[in-house]
């Protein structure tokens, strides 16, 4: 693990600082502010403050004060809003793919001082290597994994025996994925579609993510992993935008036009589309009201099967005082700590991104009565990071028209993605060295 | 110089409201406008002063184009379709009728709905095949329509929401309008021998022009404020064909972090709306029948 050694170099060299360290800083008390976004239902603000007060019980010298600022966008923008007039949170939970953000704004602390300890880097060792990769940035450690997610495969049990198929056989490949799209497929008398093969969400806000995994399965990245290049010309690339329009266009198994995100759940549960693409944070809403049986399948691939990592990660701001950042980096490790991401997993849905809060009671308990929780863990290692660049709303708003535009059919798949490489091409030009 | 006693008074009085306009309204414009004229600050690069870049980059962007095209559109077809909608409900449900009130009450419901809400229900009313709309559609024969997800219709779409949430709320001011027409006019047109479409156009119609003049003020500037349901539905997409000023205005306020372009942008839609305004206390105005 290449990673993880490099981080350890530096957590060696990082060791030797804190000895040097007046003692002063160390022990003192702090009182640090966490902003975090709440993205999935539930009265989960009531689960954090829990955690927070198990924390100030352990460590009385420390004192959190957690707010809750709104979904990921309001949290973000909160905590630049709050950094830019000089009081950002000390900690804050916020998209992996936005670090090019905040490194460009000078915004984040790395961690890599604060791992002294042989016990931190162990537990920076713990996490699963997919995870950190989106955490690093030249050799540096920006941010630490919590809750994470990933896109799957959910299939309508019922839809595929009804059919003729074996309902406990999912799709492997993209070949394999129209087939059973087609057999499912059911026209009422007018010849209209009430049942359609597979829905994969491409409205704005989800085809980027939905669209790295089509990539990744056809063996491209859309991305450079230091932030500066997209890559959208790769004949690969343009060869998997080209898929997502045959599913509907040639193949006749996928809705036409753009499917929408927030009514794909509903698309399934009513029976409309029998194979859907969606994050494994639907998982619970989607348990709670299927009326028939369903499954939950890593992503097809025709290259070789992939899906494409999300969700938030713990930073550290740097405009706080030494003391303050120290209490923070204690607090985010007990967050990240096994226990408490596995207790997070089964109260939200989310991924746990350490393989030793899968060996706890508390999720393999949870694991026996929900098999399909452990499909996205299976995932995690054919798995790629979400698109992130600099200026990552602006490119990513590009790439999401882009998409648009060649599902929609007003530019060719070769078009859209060749204008989107020239115009994020222009943006990110600053940014190579 | 010695000033007058009532001069003091009146000074001292208009103080609050001054601070207040002046601190919430006046010096934000007024920093918006001085910063539209300096670059962005980043990190460690420092913000400049850069003219009119801003502005000549407006000129060839080609999505704020495209949000300035749609939100005429937008404001074209919506301000004048819930007009005449809301005038029409209102001559439905104000006389004193069986049923009038449950039928206000149905009319207005939609205004009290916040614009999320509204917008996360009709979300599934334009869900295609199992959609209300789509379900209606079918049933003469049409349908299969993905109305928000296609590049002709997206816009529509959202047209169709904006008519019928704000139509009940200009209904309630023409219902105070049409409580102020005298009743001698009406009874006086009556016996003149009017009929129920000469009294409306020759009577009530004109003598409602103020509460038309006021509701298109408010029309106006909901189609430039109102973007909660670009936000909840489509950001914007697909390719761009529901974005309108406000939203690409947050979008990169708020999303891209250009601060200073945004305000570039704020700039050119306050001109707008003042330009609009001006129009209509300046000119309108005086055309507008009072007594």
């Amino acid at each position: 693990m290449r990673i993880s050694r490099r981080t350890m170099g530096k957590g060696a060299l990082a060791a030797l600082g804190a000895v040097a360290m007046p003692a002063a800083v160390r022990g003192q008390s702090a009182k640090i502010s966490f902003y975090y976004p709440v993205q999935v239902g539930g009265s989960l603000t009531k689960v954090i403050d829990g955690y927070v007060a198990r924390f100030k019980a352990a460590n009385p010298e420390i004192d959190v004060e957690a707010v809750y600022a709104g979904n990921y966008l309001d949290t973000t923008t909160k905590s630049i809003t709050a950094a830019k007039s000089g009081k950002p949170p000390t900690v804050a939970v916020l998209l992996a793919t936005d670090i090019y953000t905040f490194l460009d704004e000078n915004l984040i602390e790395p961690f890599d001082s604060f791992i002294k300890s042989e016990e931190d880097r162990r537990w920076v060792a713990g996490f699963m290597p997919a995870y950190l990769k989106s955490a690093q940035v030249d050799g540096k450690l920006w941010s630490a994994p919590f809750q994470r997610s990933t896109a799957v495969l959910y299939w309508n049990k019922k839809a595929f025996a009804e059919s003729g198929l074996d309902p406990e056989k999912y799709p492997t490949t993209w070949e394999e994925m129209v087939r059973y799209g087609k057999a499912v497929l059911r026209k009422d008398t007018s010849g209209r579609t009430t049942r359609w093969g597979v829905g994969i969400p491409g409205n704005v806000g989800s085809s980027q993510w939905l669209f790295g995994a089509l990539a990744a399965q056809n063996g491209a990245t859309l991305f450079k992993e230091d932030g500066t290049q997209v890559t959208l010309t790769d004949p690969r690339v343009v060869e998997a935008l080209q898929f997502w329009i045959d599913l509907s266009k040639t193949e006749g198994v996928h809705p036409p036009g753009i499917q929408e995100w927030g009514t794909t759940p509903s698309d399934f549960l009513e029976n409309r589309i029998a194979m859907i693409w969606t994050t494994t944070g639907n998982l619970t809403n989607i348990k709670r009201q299927a009326t028939f049986d369903f499954g939950v399948a890593p992503f097809p691939g025709k290259v070789k099967p992939a899906s494409v990592l999300g969700g938030g990660n713990f930073y550290i701001f740097n405009k706080a005082s030494q003391a303050e950042k120290e209490a923070g980096f204690k607090f985010i490790k007990f967050m990240t700590s096994d226990e408490l991401l596995a207790d997070w997993c089964v109260q939200t849905g989310y991924v746990a991104p350490r393989d030793g809060a899968w060996e706890t009671s508390t999720l393999r308990n949870y694991v026996q009565e929900t098999p399909a929780a452990t499909v996205a863990r299976r995932q995690i290692l054919n798995s790629v990071p979400e698109f992130s660049t600099y200026e990552n709303a602006r490119t990513t708003k590009v790439l999401n028209d882009a998409i648009g535009a060649a599902l929609t059919g007003s530019k060719t798949p070769q078009r859209a993605l060749a204008d989107a490489q020239t115009e994020i091409d222009a943006i990110l030009k600053p940014y190579r060295r | 110089m010695k000033l007058s006693r009532n001069a003091l008074w009146g000074s001292l009085l208009l103080l609050p409201a001054t601070v207040l306009l002046w601190v919430f309204t006046y010096q934000p414009i007024l920093t918006t406008l001085i910063n539209s004229f300096y670059s962005t600050p980043r990190g460690r690069r420092q913000s400049v002063f850069i003219g009119a870049d801003h502005y000549a980059r407006m000129a060839v962007d080609p999505v704020f184009w495209k949000a300035m095209t749609n939100n005429a559109v937008y404001a074209a077809v919506t301000i004048p379709l819930s007009i005449v909608l809301a005038l029409t409900m209102a001559l439905l449900v104000q006389g004193r009728l069986r049923g009038t009130t449950a039928m206000r009450i149905a009319f207005f419901t939609p205004t009290v709905l916040p614009m999320v809400a509204v917008a996360n229900i009709w979300l599934f009313f334009y869900a295609p095949d199992y959609g209300l709309i789509d379900q209606i559609l079918s049933v003469v024969g049409l349908g299969g329509y993905n109305l928000l997800g296609n590049r002709d219709t997206a816009l529509w779409a959202l047209i169709a929401i904006t008519v019928w949430k704000e139509a009940g709320f200009f209904m309630i001011f023409y219902l105070a309008g049409l409580q102020q027409i005298s009743p001698t006019l009406l009874e006086a047109a009556d016996l003149e021998g009017a009929t129920y479409w000469q009294r409306l156009w020759r009577v009530v119609i004109p003598l409602l022009m103020p509460t038309t003049l006021f509701i298109a003020i408010n029309a106006v500037i909901g189609a430039f404020r109102l973007v909660d349901h670009v936000v909840a539905m489509t950001k914007g997409g697909p390719d761009n064909t529901t974005m309108l000023l406000l939203y690409y205005l947050y979008q990169v306020g708020f999303g891209f972090w250009d601060t200073n372009y945004a305000a570039a942008i704020t700039v050119v839609l306050l001109t707008i709306l003042a330009v609009i305004a001006l129009f209509q206390f300046g000119y309108a105005d005086k055309r507008v029948h009072y007594r």
